[in-house]
């Protein structure tokens, strides 16, 4: 399952939310579901400050060694697999959760110096921390009275 | 789905007021049926087990999970596509369940309710003596 997705400025954040509650709320939480589902999984947050760009992804029951995370350029990598459920003396009444791969690739808006990003990942949230490179780094200019 | 089966609550409106402020979510469960035991399983990710408050009155089980803010307060979003917050769902429970013995553990972000069956919901093998 592969999702390529360009990341642009999102205009109307909040509408967008809205109306994914609202899809949630007449087809059931499932439609939100990941592996398979509506959306892409995992989701990601993306955000700057002035020196770097952070990218956040919930990956709940993952550990570091499920994950692997790759910069080619500009382009973000996180892919991974959840593994099911062990054994096979049980039967599912409910099954909300996604198991099985996924991969998600991301398009960054500016360069990052792909050798100094960190990735942390901590009660199933991945926080991944790309310092911006020098040329994407905004200046400030001086500007001299003639 | 037999009688041990948990059911999900109708989210209505009606609900107490929180005295927390901010979104919840609701959080995608896997409920298993084991010989012993049910198995519930919520994606509460972001949650710490000194946040996770679950609840059990009148066969009804609740669970809240604490989800803080993990965003600078003037946060410069380049893409959004999912909100951070509480999570809280409300299951009931059927009279199949031993609510006294349900035990819970969490593990990154995954909470795992274990709730115990009742003496009188367990399949039994009835033994066949030939004669």
């Amino acid at each position: 399952m592969m999702y390529l997705q360009r990341i642009g400025r999102p205009l109307f954040p909040e509408l967008r939310r809205e109306m994914d509650r609202l899809f949630e709320s007449f087809l059931g939480p499932e439609a939100a579901a990941p592996f398979g589902g509506l959306r892409p999984f995992p989701a990601v947050n993306l955000w700057e400050d002035s020196e770097r760009v952070f990218a956040e992804a919930e990956v709940p029951g993952l550990r570091m060694e499920d994950l692997e995370i790759s910069i080619q350029g500009n382009e973000l990598a996180i892919k991974g697999r959840r593994p099911p459920m062990e054994g096979d003396k049980y039967v599912y009444h409910r099954r909300e959760r996604g198991t099985g791969e996924f991969a998600r690739f991301l398009t960054l808006p500016l360069d990052v110096d792909a050798d100094r990003v960190e990735a942390t990942l901590k009660d199933g949230v991945l926080t991944i921390v790309m310092p911006k490179a020098e040329t994407a780094r905004v200046r400030k200019i001086a500007v001299k009275s003639a | 789905m037999s009688d041990t089966a948990l059911e999900k609550r109708v989210m209505t409106t009606d609900q107490p007021e929180r005295t927390r402020s901010g979104r919840t979510y609701i959080p995608a469960v896997d409920i298993v049926e084991k010989d012993d035991e049910l198995l519930l399983m919520a994606d509460v990710p972001g949650a710490k087990a000194e946040g996770i408050d679950i609840q059990y009155e009148r066969g009804e089980l609740t669970l809240t999970a604490r989800v803080d803010s993990r965003q600078p307060e003037q946060t410069n979003w380049l893409a959004c596509e999912y909100g951070v917050g509480d999570f809280v769902r409300t299951f009931q429970v059927g009279e199949g369940v031993d609510a006294a013995r349900i035990e819970a553990e969490v593990s990154n972000g995954v909470l795992t309710l274990h709730l115990p069956k009742a003496e009188a919901a367990k399949t039994r093998k009835i033994a066949v003596k030939t004669t």
